[in-house]
């Protein structure tokens, strides 16, 4: 018997990530569940995942290319500069709203079995990347429209996918824990989401920033994801890697990640008596 | 080293409950007001009173390899806290608790069941949820499909499922999982006798057969007789008793003493039902048998009672129908009646509902009484505002004049007399 188990009242859990990595199955369906229900009864199904961020670049592009005249003397189609900022950005605001909205739309879960209440706001991140690889395959599609030939760098990609999962990955997992006990957060997040579109570098390029404040602009942690996302795909961008602002939002995703799941481990084993 | 499985000791749950207002979740605006209300008004009691309840306290058991233990107790006893700490969905505020092995718990059927999915879908979830990996399900697919008898609807959404199918394929997935320890509540209230004959033989195999310890809660003493051997009665959140089950189911059912010699009944806390459906608009305050001195009757007699209804603050309430169930010791329902649309009661005000319950041909034996208060034909639809369990005990004695013979074998006979058959 080696499955021995002590239940005490406030007892941290020995076994916490062990124990995540054994329900790694049931994070595997949960997964696969928000994305197929998501989907099932819907006409357009995935294409709503095409159709949104493809309309949103067309609106920016018209806004800040033909209108604000923002357009860049870069040789990069503005569409593509504008298209590689909102391809992090909507999946950081879809995972945000997902996520802080998980545990609450899985009550009756909670309340009626027992597994490591982190795999709920983890799947639900995940389920956000399905419409982000989906968007992505759009870029791929406006490479071959404009005839865009793209840098080598896209091959770090990878890196910056990563680095994104947990930029939203931390917040939404402390708003999730939040939103338990004060459903307040819940009116927050469209507010954050909307919000932080204006002050990430989407429509504009961080270089735009004055210097002097760039140390500040970058405590958004979407800066450093988006700065990444704009390296590998747009030719003439500046390396992130090679100015300090970068590592700013690196650190302060890695705090609010570190932040966010201390105070979910603390609040997780009372979520079945206050949800 | 002992062979116990499930070790308990000292275990306490406490839970604050605050009388200041209905919402079920705080809000963090309340939070800031009340906090700052605070600084301004330093020596003003606080106006919010907030209550300690001990839903459990200071509970002991061990539950050795093997045995089948039940649990037991009224509404409101603890049973629903202490399986929720048994199965880790919460946790205790004092005490210990020791565990060897996995333990799968089957609150409710159909956990996580989504109805948008199909029912080959939602075995795979409903597995995963309870533990299981894919290969284990994808291992005992057919075997679970048999059991539940649903296989012409496998790639049907499970929103389209009848209830009985839902729970059936609900509760073949469970049956199907291989804990170490199994915990089970009420389950087999659900689903038609035969399937619950199924239920009660599956997990009768589980414990006796293949050695797996099994905790039941239940209502049903019949069931929890079949299937335990050990039993915990548990009464305001304390052990009564714990030892072998017939000892207990027999403590448990006398234990009733002092509800057949009293005919008033205040009600309580453990008296009032929580069911989703209920929309608590107006409440029952109590419940009295009016008629008969002893709580005794003879069969064929008639009943009286007398309920006393409080309204609400938003408006009146019209031609309301009370609903009556009559309920043996052991809590199986014998049968219903409901009465004809006649009790009004105005906004804020409190009204007597009184009626009777004619020629209850029931055996002698000890029952009790659940009432419910609703609008709208029962027949068709209706609408329920508020029901209360327990309440209103009766004995009921054989007629001594002859016509009932004066010995009834509930056990086999039943618990309702019918009239003498005539030959033609």
């Amino acid at each position: 018997m080696n499955n021995r188990i002590v239940i005490e009242p406030g007892r941290t859990e020995k076994n916490y990530w062990k124990d995540l990595w054994r329900y790694r199955e049931l994070f595997y369906i949960l997964s696969w569940r928000d994305v197929k229900v998501k989907y099932k009864q819907t006409v357009l199904g995935v294409l709503w995942a095409i159709l949104r961020p493809l309309l949103t670049m067309i609106v920016f592009t018209f806004v800040f290319g033909r209108v604000a005249k923002m357009d860049t003397n870069s040789s990069v189609p503005y569409s593509i500069i504008v298209f590689a900022g909102l391809l992090p950005w909507q999946f950081f605001s879809n995972a945000l709203t997902e996520s802080s909205n998980s545990l609450i739309g899985n009550t009756n879960l909670i309340t009626k079995v027992y597994f490591p209440r982190l795999i709920i706001p983890a799947s639900s991140v995940i389920t956000s990347f399905i419409d982000f690889f989906i968007s992505f395959a759009i870029l791929l599609l406006l490479f071959l429209v404009y005839g865009y030939m793209p840098p080598a760098e896209i091959f770090m990609m990878p890196l910056f996918w990563i680095l994104a999962f947990f930029a939203s990955f931390g917040p939404g997992l402390y708003l999730t824990a939040l939103n338990v006990k004060y459903r307040d957060f819940r009116y927050i997040i469209p507010f954050i989401v909307q919000f932080g579109l204006f002050i990430s570098p989407v429509g504009y390029s961080s270089s735009q920033i004055p210097e002097k404040w760039q140390w500040a602009y970058s405590l958004n942690p979407m800066v450093g994801v988006i700065d990444g996302f704009r390296w590998c795909i747009v030719k003439d961008a500046p390396n992130p890697l090679m100015h300090y602002p970068f590592y700013i939002s690196l650190a302060v995703t890695i705090l609010m990640v570190w932040l966010a799941i201390y105070q979910f481990r603390k609040m997780e084993k009372n979520f079945a008596d206050l949800i | 080293m002992s062979d116990s499985i499930i070790k308990v000791e000292g275990l306490g749950k406490k839970y604050i409950i605050s009388h200041e207002g209905q919402e079920r979740y705080t809000a963090l605006r309340d939070v800031i007001s009340r906090n700052t209300k605070g600084i301004f008004k330093r020596n003003v009691a606080s106006v919010s009173s907030k209550e300690e309840f001990w839903a459990l306290k200071d509970i002991r058991f061990e539950v050795k390899q093997g045995e089948a233990v039940g649990i037991i107790g009224h509404n409101g006893a603890g049973k629903s806290t202490l399986l929720k700490i048994l199965s880790r969905i919460t946790e205790p505020s004092t005490g210990r608790l020791e565990i060897n092995g996995r333990v799968a718990s089957l609150l409710e059927v159909g956990t996580g069941f989504h109805p948008e999915l199909t029912g080959r879908e939602n075995i795979f979830l409903n597995g995963a949820i309870l533990g299981m990996t894919r290969t284990e399900i994808r291992k005992k697919f057919d075997e679970i499909v048999d059991f539940s008898g649903v296989e012409k609807f496998l790639d049907t959404p499970v929103k389209r499922f009848s209830s009985g199918m839902y729970v059936r394929l609900a509760f073949a997935v469970a049956a199907h999982l291989e804990p170490e320890i199994l915990v089970v509540d009420e389950v087999l209230a659900v689903g038609d006798a035969e399937f619950q004959k199924k239920c009660l033989g599956k997990m009768n195999a589980v414990s006796k057969e293949e050695g797996r310890t099994v905790i039941f809660v239940s209502h049903n003493m019949a069931a929890i007789r079949e299937l335990t051997s050990k039993c915990v009665l548990l009464k305001k959140g304390q052990v009564v008793k714990f030892d072998s089950t017939t000892e207990v189911v027999n403590h448990y059912m006398t234990a009733y003493s002092e509800d057949y010699s009293k005919l008033y009944y205040e009600i309580g806390h453990q008296n009032i039902v929580k069911l989703g459906h209920l929309l608590n608009e107006v409440s029952i305050k109590s419940a009295e048998i009016t008629d008969r001195p002893n709580n005794q009757i003879t069969t064929g007699e008639d009943v009286h009672f007398k309920l006393v209804i409080n309204g609400n603050e938003d408006k009146d309430f019209e031609k309301m129908v009370i609903g009556g169930r009559i309920m043996t010791i052991d809590e199986t329902p014998v049968g219903a009646f409901f009465s004809s649309p006649f009790v009004s009661v105005k906004k804020n005000g409190q009204v007597e509902a009184k009626f009777y319950c004619k020629n209850i041909r029931l055996a002698p034996g000890k029952y009790y009484f659940t009432f419910w208060l609703g609008e709208g034909d029962y027949r068709v639809y209706g609408r329920d505002f508020c029901s209360v369990d327990r309440v209103c005990y009766i004995e009921v004695i054989a007629d001594n004049k002859g016509g009932v013979a004066p010995k009834w074998y509930n056990h086999s006979w039943g618990s309702v007399i019918f009239d003498n058959c005539e030959s033609n």
